[in-house]
């Protein structure tokens, strides 16, 4: 009995018999989240295509590889990620100071900002100015917290799926997903905390 | 004391604001909260940060990128369909 194997609405099947039809579809399906995918964690349209082209390059060669162990979108997303990483790696970017968010077993790094800047009103949190920080403040995130933040929180995969995407385990994924939120915390509230200052005054 | 309750929150930060914490961690959290007023504004400030940063999943990539994508893998015949 041949089993056909349809995955998000696409025939693995079908991939691996070489159904240009089929790859089409694949790719108008996963290509803008992936797309984001690469952009947040590069942060340049440029780049962020390249990586996206790169991704379905690799993915149309090694599709007879894919054993349906993840999900299409989790298998793509792994290798639209170490596309990324290896792009981020050839720039050999300057590394971020914030250790202590950075690594896996050092303490949890304890709050430090206590403003509360939740009563700002929302054009005020989502002005286009807030909107450019939020970005930077994500670039300025250690890479390796970057991705699981970036698969997580803004991509809405799950702690599983993100964990498959990065062969990370599950344990490791949550770790690094506190360590990225409460380094962004910090910096939205150093930010925000300065927006409330001035409307106070 | 106290400062042991902050500990014991910051470690289970993720899953208290991602609502997967145990009812009873939960509970024990929202009574620390209720008398720790830092604690409050890092849930809060917390649980604001992971909202303003999630965003819709987008359906569309811009025209000129999907084109340059479609060349790239040899798809052109099938760029103008849905």
């Amino acid at each position: 009995m041949v089993k056909a194997i349809i995955q998000d609405e696409v025939s693995v099947s079908a991939l691996q018999a070489g159904d240009r039809d089929e790859f089409a579809k694949l790719v108008d399906r996963f290509s803008p989240q992936v797309y984001r995918l690469a952009l947040k964690i590069l942060g340049n349209p440029q780049d962020a295509e390249d990586v996206l082209q790169n991704t379905f390059m690799k993915a149309l060669q090694a599709i007879g590889n894919f054993e349906g162990r993840a999900s299409l979108s989790t298998w793509l997303y792994r290798i639209a990620v170490n596309e990324a990483l290896m792009l981020l790696r050839r720039q050999k970017p300057v590394v971020p100071v914030a250790m202590d968010y950075d690594d896996d077993e050092a303490e949890i790094p304890h709050p430090t900002q206590f403003t509360d800047w939740c009563c700002l009103p929302e054009e005020e949190l989502l002005s286009t100015e807030a909107k450019g920080f939020l970005e930077k403040a994500v670039q300025r995130l250690p890479e390796k917290l970057r991705v699981v933040f970036v698969l997580r929180d803004i991509q809405g995969l799950s702690i599983r799926e993100t964990s498959q995407a990065l062969e990370l385990t599950e344990t490791a994924v949550k770790t690094r997903l506190l360590r990225a939120r409460l380094a962004l915390r910090e910096q939205l509230s150093e930010y925000y905390g300065k927006r409330l200052d001035e409307e106070k005054a | 004391m106290e400062k042991k309750r902050c500990e014991t929150l910051l470690n289970s930060l993720s899953e208290y604001v991602d609502g997967t914490a145990q009812a009873e961690l939960c509970r024990e959290i929202e009574h620390h909260l209720a008398s720790c007023e830092d604690c409050r504004v890092v849930v809060d400030t917390l649980k604001k940060t992971i909202s303003l940063y999630h965003e819709p999943s987008s359906k569309d990539l811009p025209t000129e990128v999907r084109e340059r994508l479609f060349a790239r893998l040899n798809l052109g015949d099938y760029l103008d369909r849905d």
